[in-house]
């Protein structure tokens, strides 16, 4: 058994106070262990986001811990590299991408040839190894969202958090991006955390798919995912575990967002 | 402090309110020529302003920026709706719209003095010329902004030209419109003061140029608060009329209302 | 090759065409005395007055100290504007303890100020200067204060989530997305700025373009007043294009600047 490198203990999220807070998530715990690929998926507006924020150290939870290899996060760690969903906004416009993936070195001091070697690295590892002078705005959605991809390798992080990254591109984009994670999560032996609504996409990448409940969220099932690797979009999308577990995760979510949520929302009323 | 509202009220009126007290507390006891009591300031402002010289001056200034920036508002953008649908006439018209709107509108003064006379018609002119420049650029900008979508939307229901233009182009360009006339109305109401500083008879301009030109510096005071009250007054009764008509921006923008 | 120089002969025909039609219509209307000769002289007149003065003393001395008190007024507006208007908007207290100031104090309109700048100064060119400051710090102030409010939050949250410091994500996020607000606003206090400069030098009588042309005007010599004006309007337009050139070179990953040029 490896070692658990994230752990999540109790963690709660409201937002507001007193009578008017609205609570997020209710009860969350979960641990990543060192080289997993973990992805949580939940109904439309459970509070994903919120919870990857969280570990994240860009917001506060209101009870409960994160911990990366045992130290308490409470602002984003050296050792963790986030991924936005909206490239568009995560990438600085003003800056090519040579400057966009070095923007983070450079605010860490790091000699300047090595940040180089680290960029052309990076920037080469998602294909984009000749394109270090163009504009984020000069390229499509799919070749920004490589960016930002290499731009947390770059960084050299321990633990990738994902947040929705292949939302807001086109399906053929996503496979390829995809398909471009599970490369780099391979050569570069990274943990990753990603958060997805996308069933298929989930049970395609993941070691272990976390399911949350509706919001108020709390995890409602944890479910390893056993498919062979290196996967494959056409035959690994074509055995039978995979329909069977897509199935499953997709009547365990269906179910979930049929709850009537009044029930919860009653009592913190 | 800040999440609640009369906290807000109260951050919000601090910094005037202390304004206005250093300004009376300063000034109490000054006798300097520059700086009168604010005391002697208001009284005169009650003495001469309310309400003598609102027949007198205000209204006659009022009267000739009216005109000038309805003027400048209707040439505006009627103009601008011609060369915004017509670009070889943007074209054709750009390197004078250019030179225009680069010329310092003061200096259109001389002209309308010696060309049209130093009269309420040379006044009205200026403030008209001067002020069009913002509204028509800015219409220009507005009409080609609009999205080809929406005129075949028209098209592909019928719509004849004319229609098109009122129903389709204008309000689509009014958000443009509307920061046009802003811009223009802070430069008319520039113009509404300084062409009333030289070869005047009355106005704002004038009264407050002949009160300092007399050492009535807490006349020239009270005069300087009323062109201030007027500035402020006409920019808020803008800011009204612009949240009437552009309701529907506001919304579809996301901004509240 | 051929093909680039007959393009730009053809974009450049019909503007070139359209002011020759508007000067010959203000030539023949002067000849013909449909505008009175004896006040708006023929506009061939008022550009050969224009070259007999361009090369004299006074001119020279004119134009520059209007350019002189626009640059001055200018700095002395970005220096106090911009930082307070970043520092105002970057605090939640800050904000609200402006914000009814700067509404209540933008739509004064600074040439209120004319006669006390009389008082004080008198026909100095810290009357204009002054004057021009005032108008040209409020534009200033509120485009930097609503720049900063309109940072991207993802773009923050991003740089945090790199660990960036408070001062990093100032240098590195939050300088450059106001950079188009900022610019904005040099537009705008600039025109401003001009009207005002001119103002002081037409009106009060301050050294400058503005205060020849008063001289020519009250001389009743309208050959050199036109020129004088028309030279005030040349420096606007150059003025304008230096602005929209520097704002090209800078802000060229701007939306505003991307496509169309």
């Amino acid at each position: 058994m490896a070692a658990a490198i994230l752990q999540i203990d109790n963690l709660a999220k409201a937002y507001g106070t007193g009578p008017d807070s609205s609570p997020a998530i209710a009860e969350c715990s979960l641990a990543v262990e060192r080289g997993e690929l973990v992805c949580i998926v939940g109904p439309s507006g459970c509070g994903k986001t919120t919870l990857l924020r969280c570990v994240s150290g860009l917001l506060a939870p209101t009870h409960g811990t994160v911990r990366l290899f045992d130290e308490p996060v409470v602002r984003p760690p050296r050792a963790m590299a986030l991924v936005f969903q909206d490239y568009s906004r995560s990438l600085l416009p003003w800056l090519d991408l040579h400057g966009n993936v070095t923007m983070p070195l450079r605010a860490r001091r790091v000699p300047r040839a090595e940040r180089d070697e680290l960029a052309r690295q990076a920037l080469e590892s998602v294909g984009l190894g000749a394109d270090g002078h163009k504009y984020p705005w000069q390229l499509s959605g799919g070749m920004q969202q490589r960016t930002a991809i290499a731009r947390a390798l770059a960084y050299q992080p321990e633990i990738l958090l994902m947040d929705e990254p292949f939302a807001s591109v086109d399906a053929q984009t996503r496979a390829d991006l995809e398909d471009l994670l599970l490369d780099v999560w391979s050569t570069f032996g990274i943990t990753v955390l990603l958060v997805t609504h996308d069933i298929d996409e989930a049970v395609y990448l993941a070691d272990r798919i976390v399911m949350l409940s509706a919001s108020p969220s709390v995890v409602k099932e944890m479910l390893p995912v056993d498919l062979p690797r290196p996967r494959d979009q056409i035959d690994t999308k074509a055995r039978p575990e995979f329909t069977a577990l897509r199935s499953h995760v997709f009547a365990s979510i269906k179910a979930e967002s049929q709850r009537p949520s009044g029930g919860v929302r009653g009592n913190g009323g | 402090m800040t999440g609640h509202p009369l906290g807000r009220l109260v951050l919000q009126a601090v910094v005037p309110i202390a304004l206005v007290a250093l300004w009376w507390i300063t000034s109490a006891n000054s006798t300097s020529l520059y700086y009168p009591p604010l005391r002697e300031a208001l009284e005169s402002l009650n003495e001469q302003w309310l309400f003598e010289q609102v027949g007198s001056d205000l209204l006659p200034s009022l009267g000739r920026f009216g005109i000038g920036y309805a003027l400048a508002g209707l040439v505006g953008v009627g103009a601008g709706l011609a060369l915004g649908l017509a670009p070889w006439l943007r074209r054709a018209t750009s390197p004078v719209v250019e030179f225009q709107r680069a010329l310092p509108p003061p200096l259109l003064l001389p002209f309308a003095f010696v060309v049209i006379g130093a009269d309420n018609t040379g006044r009205v002119f200026v403030i008209a010329l001067g002020s069009v420049w913002p509204v028509l650029l800015n219409t220009i900008d507005g009409v080609r902004g609009v999205h080809p979508e929406a005129l075949e939307m028209a098209r592909s229901f019928g719509l004849s030209p004319g229609q098109r233009v009122w129903r389709i182009v204008l309000p689509a360009a009014s958000p443009r419109i509307m920061v046009g006339l802003r811009t223009a109305l802070s430069i008319a109401i520039i113009l509404m003061v300084i062409s009333e500083m030289r070869a005047a008879s009355n106005g704002l301009g004038f009264r407050v140029l002949s009160a300092q030109r007399s050492f009535d510096t807490a006349g020239m005071f009270a005069g300087i608060i009323v062109i201030g009250f007027v500035g402020v007054v006409l920019n808020g009764l803008f800011v009204l009329a612009e949240r009437r008509i552009m309701g529907w921006y506001r919304g579809a923008q996301g901004i509240g209302v | 090759m051929r093909v680039r120089v007959r393009d730009l002969a053809g974009r450049a025909a019909l503007p070139a065409c359209g002011l020759a039609v508007v000067l010959g219509a203000f030539e023949l209307a002067s000849r013909t005395n449909v505008l009175p000769r004896s006040s708006f002289p023929p506009v061939s007149d008022i550009f050969a007055e224009l070259l007999r003065i361009a090369g004299t003393d006074e001119y020279r001395t004119a134009l520059f100290q209007t350019v002189r008190g626009w640059a001055v007024a200018m700095g002395i507006a970005i220096l106090m504007a911009v930082p307070l208007g970043l520092l105002i908007g970057a605090t939640k207290v800050g904000y609200l303890l402006a914000r009814v100031t700067v509404d209540f104090l933008r739509p004064i309109p600074s040439v209120a100020l004319i006669p006390l700048l009389v008082l004080i100064y008198g026909t100095r060119p810290a009357l204009k200067i002054t004057l021009a400051v005032f108008g040209a710090v409020f534009p200033l102030l509120f485009q930097a204060m609503y720049g900063v409010r309109d940072v991207d939050p993802i773009a923050k949250d991003t740089a945090r989530s790199f660990g960036l410091n408070g001062l990093q994500r100032l240098r590195w996020v939050v300088l450059p997305s106001c950079l188009p607000f900022v610019i904005t606003g040099v537009r705008i206090a600039s025109s401003i700025a001009v009207i005002l400069v001119v103002t002081g030098e037409y009106i009060v009588g301050v050294e400058g373009l503005g205060r020849s042309v008063f001289l020519a005007q009250s001389g009743a010599d309208y050959d050199q007043m036109y020129a004088y004006v028309v030279t005030a309007g040349l420096l606007g337009l150059v003025l304008n294009s230096v602005l929209q050139a520097g704002e090209r070179r800078i802000l060229f990953w701007h939306a505003s600047q991307r496509n169309g040029g």
